[in-house]
């Protein structure tokens, strides 16, 4: 038996060079059993590589891990008995249908041929497949791909999966569907590393949150935690009648932090630490006869975060090539 | 898109059953080669049209040359394109998993709890299901246009058998060399400029007597040359029990030095 542990993932100064460059430079993680933890970084920070050791792909130059307990080195077939891989190019065969995808993981997983195709069956329907079980992969759209995708991990539950991107370049209807299963697996008590480079995915699904650039975390934390470390976010107003705005300012400026007029006559905005007290500002314009055209409460983007935290833009920096090969 | 309930429900559903035999791993990974052949059945033209090409192209262009007569020639050349064709095609093997590689998928095997060679041994399995079929379309043709081997149905089965074994050991070569490159197309040119040169100087098309003397020695040592000698040994009932040994203990070889070499590289890939 594993050694029971309140930590699914416990990296220690990973590291992993591809030629030159330190794709991850020492990255400590702890990772929560039964939580999701989401790594934040852009194109290239090094959140692939990650779970790529951690997934016993690839071995790393320094440092160790353990997943669920085991040695991602000593006792990698352990670690890949108990996890599965969402990876960022989909892991599903795009040259079979989608019923074929699940029932060969099945069937490689140890179920028999009858529980193989129930199995697939009862994935299709509750993952909204059923009329395209029939269809070759490749056909299927971004969003059906990325949900076939999360049901082949699951064709035998694991108790950590690895979701890498999940939602890069999907729809926003497709990103809440993923949002929603990811929300139903945390509810089952799987535990989740979720990699992203979106601050607001991470806040939605995330307990805790790594920043990762240039394969080094840079700040970790829960996502209030981190919105704070950027000054929260800002409500956007726009008013119906701009004659209001002097009024609206002085409302503003008294519940919220600092406020800008914006170039648009009828509209301003203000930094607030949380969208409470937001709504709490809105309630108040409203109590006193200001007419509102329409209001947001904006996160931070990415962006935002890494120029608060390193002092630079969230650049794409130049992925080391990790697919390719020596000829 | 359905009720998170019901997705509640199917992840809550299931147990870890017992882990599957390697065999079984290996036979799955079979399945899906055959699926693919179900769905792309245009894959199958490159192991049918080809053989076609060569047996009727090697009977009729050179029969005439060599043999004096189209029909002798057929009795000499149809044992020899069987070989030729069935190796050539052990080229694709190399190919297509170099093809796999660029996919997300591989990822997801490699991730499992599976036997590590079990997705190649499996790709091979499919593989050896192609080589049966080319030559079985090679010695159809063979028999409509005239071939009449002596030992009758048993023996060209049993030459067929060797013949397909000796590629699934070739077959790993060209796993490993689709490991080492870098694209289907360098791994495709690589693996024809081996087995090209290493299929003409052997004794497929002529007798190697005919050859100047240095030419002569290489091509009888030639394992293709000893294949070539037993397979036509078999198809005529006369087969040299030392060739058929010799050319299973060069399989035996191959698979042995390239079969790990091809999943050590596959795991690291």
């Amino acid at each position: 038996m594993p050694p029971q542990s309140a930590l699914a993932i416990e990296a220690n100064g990973l590291v992993k060079s591809f030629r030159s460059t330190r794709a991850v430079d020492g990255v400590d993680l702890a990772v929560r059993t039964g939580s999701v933890y989401g790594v934040l970084g852009p194109n290239g920070a090094g959140k692939t590589t990650t779970i790529r050791m951690l997934a016993t792909l690839i071995r790393p130059d320094e440092g160790s891990a353990r997943v669920l307990g085991h040695d991602i080195e000593r006792e990698a077939d352990a670690v890949r008995a108990a996890v599965s891989l969402t990876g960022q190019l989909a892991s599903v065969d795009e040259d079979l249908t989608g019923r074929e995808n699940l029932i060969l993981l099945g069937r490689l997983l140890g179920l028999r041929r009858a529980a193989a195709k129930a199995r697939a069956a009862e994935l299709l329907e509750a993952f909204g497949l059923e009329e395209a079980a029939g269809r070759l992969v490749k056909h299927y759209s971004g969003g059906m791909r990325r949900r076939l995708d999360i049901a082949a991990s699951l064709v035998v539950t694991p108790a950590l999966m690895f979701l890498d991107e999940p939602t890069t370049g999907l729809d926003p209807r497709s990103r809440n569907q993923v949002w929603d299963i990811v929300r139903a697996l945390v509810a089952e008590g799987t535990t989740i590393l979720l990699c992203t480079q979106y601050l607001e995915e991470a806040d939605q699904l995330a307990e805790g949150i790594a920043v990762i650039d240039h394969g080094k975390v840079i700040a970790e934390g829960t996502p209030a935690q981190l919105k704070g470390s950027v000054g929260g976010s800002s409500l956007q107003v726009r008013l119906l009648d701009p004659s209001d705005r002097p009024e609206a300012e002085r409302l503003l400026a008294r519940h919220l932090g600092a406020v800008h007029l914006e170039p648009d006559p009828a509209a301003l905005s203000a930094q607030c630490a949380d969208a409470d007290r937001a709504a709490d500002a809105i309630a108040e314009l409203a109590r006193s006869g200001v007419r509102i055209a329409d209001f947001s409460v904006g996160q931070p983007s990415l962006d935002e975060v890494f120029l608060a935290l390193t002092g630079h833009a969230a650049e794409d920096s130049s992925e080391p090539a990790e697919e390719e090969r020596v000829a | 898109m359905s009720a998170t309930a019901e997705i509640r429900s199917a992840i809550a559903s299931t147990a870890r059953p017992p882990r599957p035999s390697r065999v079984s791993q290996a036979l799955t990974f079979g399945w899906r080669g055959m699926l693919k052949v179900k769905h792309v059945p245009e894959q199958l033209l490159d192991v049918t049209v080809t053989p076609v090409m060569f047996v009727l192209l090697f009977t009729y262009l050179f029969g005439g040359a060599i043999s004096g007569s189209t029909d002798d020639y057929l009795q000499y050349i149809l044992p020899g394109t069987l070989v030729m064709s069935v190796l050539f095609t052990t080229v694709y093997s190399g190919v297509a998993v170099n093809t796999d590689l660029t996919k997300g998928v591989v990822d997801r095997f490699r991730s499992m709890p599976v036997w590590r060679p079990a997705p190649l041994l499996g790709a091979l399995l499919g593989d050896s299901v192609r080589y049966l079929v080319a030559g079985t379309v090679i010695i159809v043709l063979g028999v409509i246009l005239g071939f009449d081997p002596e030992a009758g149905i048993g023996g060209v089965l049993l030459a067929l058998a060797l013949v397909v074994a000796f590629a699934f050991a070739l077959s790993w070569v060209f796993t490993t060399l689709g490991l080492l490159l870098r694209s289907p197309q360098a791994v495709m040119n690589a693996g024809f400029m081996a087995i090209f040169p290493l299929t003409f100087l052997s004794n497929v098309f002529v007798d190697p007597e005919t050859l100047p003397s240095a030419l002569e020695a290489f091509v009888n040592v030639n394992p293709i040359s000893i294949l070539t000698d037993a397979t036509r040994g078999l198809m005529a009932g006369d087969a040299a029990a030392q060739d058929v040994l010799i050319v299973l203990a060069v399989g035996v070889v191959l698979t042995a030095i390239f079969a790990p070499l091809t999943t050590r590289l596959y795991r690291k890939a």
